[in-house]
């Protein structure tokens, strides 16, 4: 991929905008373009719309919602070009924006009963080109001269410290949540869980698609055979518990990643994204239709919580509380749930990292690089693949059983496309192949989309507009935002694998040349 | 003498296309063998039916007394020989220590500080460059590792395609002469795919000329540099190249 467009840069649209200045014009023309084609395809799509009346089907036409789309493609092509052209002028870009901005709100408020049009207009078009002037300080800020590749010796140079310092918080989390938010400390904690279960989801799916590069688009498939499995297991056998059901969990996900690894051998790319896809989805028909086995739609309830060393999180007589003479609080279970979650992700990371190292961990990654060389070297590109699809699987089974566990409640519902591709925009946005990366892209994205619950401010501005709605396009826009900033993800330097010893401080400094690639 | 290896009748193609017709072609121990043909005329094909990907549509492909016609390619990597391939195939994002511990894949690991510090001393270049992506080397340097690679599988038998595309006469010849030494020190086996002709037939032993996917003359490094044919076909640059030099 690297060398490939080192050799021929492909003559994308950036490109040949950023060649000529920005002409408005022509950009005009190019966004009246844009605009015209959405309103034909949109015409299908948005503009008709089938009612069922009394004798059959009736057509009716929402030329409101036709036209709010194609102005979004007008204004959007509009600021695209106005904003990946380098040569517009800042003023431009704030003018776009601005009209972009202006456009949305006007939209989004047409329904809203306090305030007129323009004045709506006007705030957004303020807003927008406030937004873009915050943009381009950062930029302008970002690109003051600096020693050449500052930036990755300062991610190197202090992997190691945050690394720490976030091993620390995560260990003492729940303490201080307790302690300086005992007001939500149950909201925080859940939060908390959830993002170390997307964290471990993410560095389980690392193994596949960031280390050994195989675009795996289903698998959320493994987290649901780990879920499954579980409670299963503990409705048909009573003795069965988490401790026990978690390694076989792990177990049957890992199978189930064989048995899928072995058809999409010869696949890569496109085809096998493809592939993984549908088997993810065929593992969801299948619960969703296995009503014998599955319990269908309505899944399967009662699913036992985690035990401490046989002790339950119970009020009363044996439970953990009255073991330990503490006072009984249902906050020690959620503890303990992330505790365990703690413990798994870090199992997760810990066998990736020091994989990474083994010649199976090599083997993946230079699989990702060419396999045409990898076997040329007596490497079996077979058995690295359907490692590579099996321990991950493995992981993801093992997220899947403590889902369970933490739900006392499994259905197909939670085990959609969705999930698939938020742990895949998790891996991705983080830097593939990168551990630290994935961290920070589950903060950001599951904790995101948490905060965007609880926005009121926008409602303010705009009466009428329940945040909550734009909730996953803001989400989007922000992730192409990421991506146009980070192209490589949020952690993009790689750490070797081998390192002699001796050699180890001009290391760091030599293996970030070529930065960006 | 029987054979290291020998090619016995091989044809083998892609699809609908038939690269190769029927190639028979022998490489002894301690020998350096060099194939030299046009473009398209299916060299790295041959090296590639050697190593089992394509597999042999007819014919044999015997090693060390053992048919490895239809054996997959690691397997094959993993009896001592060891390839070089076409376009160099250097990991781009790895650095050049890991290329070489790949490269270490099929021999147990108690060999690998002697192995490296022995290929550090047939290219010094490397070591400077220990720590640096592989995709960020320069040609040359790429060439080098991609030779120190395969080496570090400890072969019996060394493919080479093409070591010297896209570079300088000097570094060639280093190369050349480092192949040299192998073969005169070690006593490795080379079989040397070429389009540098004048150099690599120079360097072999023996030579095979390949036309349209057959073997269409062979003979020793000197009488394939003094033949008629050959030299209109194939030397006319090279001979220009070396007059100047
Ligand atoms: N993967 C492939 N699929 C289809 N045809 C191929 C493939 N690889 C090679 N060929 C065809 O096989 C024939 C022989 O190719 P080969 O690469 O062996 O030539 P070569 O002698 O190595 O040439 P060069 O000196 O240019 O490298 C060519 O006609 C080529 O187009
Ligand atoms: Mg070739």
């Amino acid at each position: 991929m690297a060398t490939a467009s080192n050799i021929r840069p492909g003559p994308t649209r950036a490109a040949s905008l950023e060649q000529g200045a920005f002409v408005w014009s022509v950009a005009l023309a190019d966004a009246a373009k844009a605009a015209a084609l959405a309103g034909i395809l949109g015409f299908f799509f948005i503009g008709m719309k089938t009612d069922i009346a009394g004798d059959g089907l009736v057509l009716s036409y929402r030329w409101a919602a036709l036209g709010h789309a194609v102005l979004i493609v007008f204004l959007g092509r509009l600021l695209l070009d106005a904003l990946l052209g380098k040569a517009a002028p800042v003023t431009t870009q704030m003018l776009t924006a601005g009209i972009f901005i202006a456009g949305i709100a006007g939209i989004m408020t047409q329904d809203a009963t306090g305030g007129s049009l323009p004045a709506r207009a006007l705030v957004g078009a303020v807003l927008g080109g406030l937004i873009v002037a915050v943009l381009y300080g950062v930029a302008l800020w970002r690109r003051r001269p600096a020693p050449a590749r500052a930036e990755a010796t300062r991610q190197a140079r202090f992997a190691i410290p945050i690394g720490i310092a976030l091993v620390l918080l995560a260990l003492t989390l729940p303490f201080l949540i307790t302690t300086f938010l005992p007001g939500q400390q149950r909201q925080f904690i859940d939060l908390a869980i959830l993002i170390l279960t997307y964290v471990m989801l993410g560095w389980g799916l690392n193994i596949v698609v960031g280390l050994a590069g195989l675009l795996d688009l289903g698998y959320v498939a493994f987290y649901a055979v780990g879920a499954y499995s579980f409670a299963l297991l503990s409705t048909c056998f009573p003795f069965i518990g988490f401790w026990s059901a978690l390694p076989l969990a792990g177990m049957l996900a890992g199978m189930w990643g064989l048995v899928l690894g072995f058809p999409v051998l010869r696949l890569r790319g496109d085809y096998l994204a493809i592939v993984t896809l549908a088997f993810g989805e065929i593992i969801r028909v299948v619960l969703l239709n296995w009503v014998d086995f599955t319990n269908g739609p309505n899944g399967i309830s009662g699913v036992p919580k985690p035990t401490f060393f046989g002790l339950e999180f119970s009020r009363g007589e044996g439970g953990f509380a009255d073991f330990f003479g503490l006072e009984f609080s249902t906050i020690h279970r959620f503890i303990y749930l992330y505790y365990i979650i703690l413990a798994l992700a870090f199992l997760t990371n810990f066998v990736t990292l020091r994989l990474r190292k083994l010649p199976i961990g090599r083997a993946w990654e230079a699989l990702r690089e060419d396999e045409i060389a990898c076997r040329a070297l007596g490497i079996n590109t077979t058995n690295t693949k359907l490692t590579a699809f099996g321990i991950g699987a493995m992981f993801g089974g093992l997220a899947g059983a403590f889902f369970a566990t933490r739900q006392g409640f499994v259905s197909p519902e939670s085990f959609t496309f969705m999930e698939s591709a938020i742990i895949l925009a998790i891996v991705v946005l983080g830097g593939l192949g990168s551990q630290m990366g994935v961290v920070i892209a589950a903060t950001v994205m599951i904790g995101g989309i948490e905060m965007l619950r609880h926005i009121s401010f926008v409602g303010q501005i705009f009466p009428g507009v329940d945040p909550v709605q734009y909730r996953m396009i803001i989400f989007g826009l922000a992730m192409v935002a990421i991506m146009i900033w980070k192209p490589r993800g949020f952690i993009s330097r790689r750490n070797p694998s081998a390192v002699l010893k001796e050699r180890k401080s001009i290391g760091a400094d030599l293996v970030s040349q070529g930065e960006g690639h | 003498m029987s054979a290291l290896l020998s090619v016995e009748g091989v044809a083998a193609g892609y699809g609908k296309i038939t690269a190769l017709h029927g190639v028979d072609l022998q490489i002894h121990a301690g020998e350096i063998v060099t194939l030299i043909g046009a473009n398209g005329a299916g060299k790295s094909t041959l090296m590639m039916t050697i190593c089992g990907s394509p597999q042999a549509r007819s014919g044999r492909v015997v090693y060390d007394g053992r048919d490895i016609t239809r054996q997959p390619t690691h397997l094959t990597m993993r009896q001592g020989i060891a390839q070089s391939p076409e376009g160099r195939r250097i990991f781009q994002r790895m650095t050049v220590l890991e290329n070489l511990r790949l490269g270490a894949s099929v021999v147990s690991p108690e060999y690998f500080d002697a192995d490296l510090a022995r290929m550090y001393d047939l290219f010094p270049r490397l070591k400077e460059r220990e720590s640096q992506r592989g995709g960020t080397l320069s040609g040359g340097e790429q060439q080098m590792l991609a030779i120190a690679r395969a080496l570090m599988g400890r072969p019996k038998l060394l493919l080479l395609d093409e070591p010297s595309l896209g570079l300088a006469p000097l570094i060639v010849r280093h190369i050349f002469e480092v192949i040299r030494e192998l073969n005169q020190r070690e006593g490795l086996t080379v079989f040397l795919v070429e389009q540098n002709a004048f150099h690599a037939l120079k360097l072999a032993h023996r030579a095979y000329v390949m036309v349209n996917g057959r073997i269409t003359m062979s003979g020793t490094g000197q009488d394939l540099l003094n033949n008629d044919d050959v030299r209109a076909a194939y030397l006319e640059g090279g001979r220009r190249e070396t007059a100047g030099a």
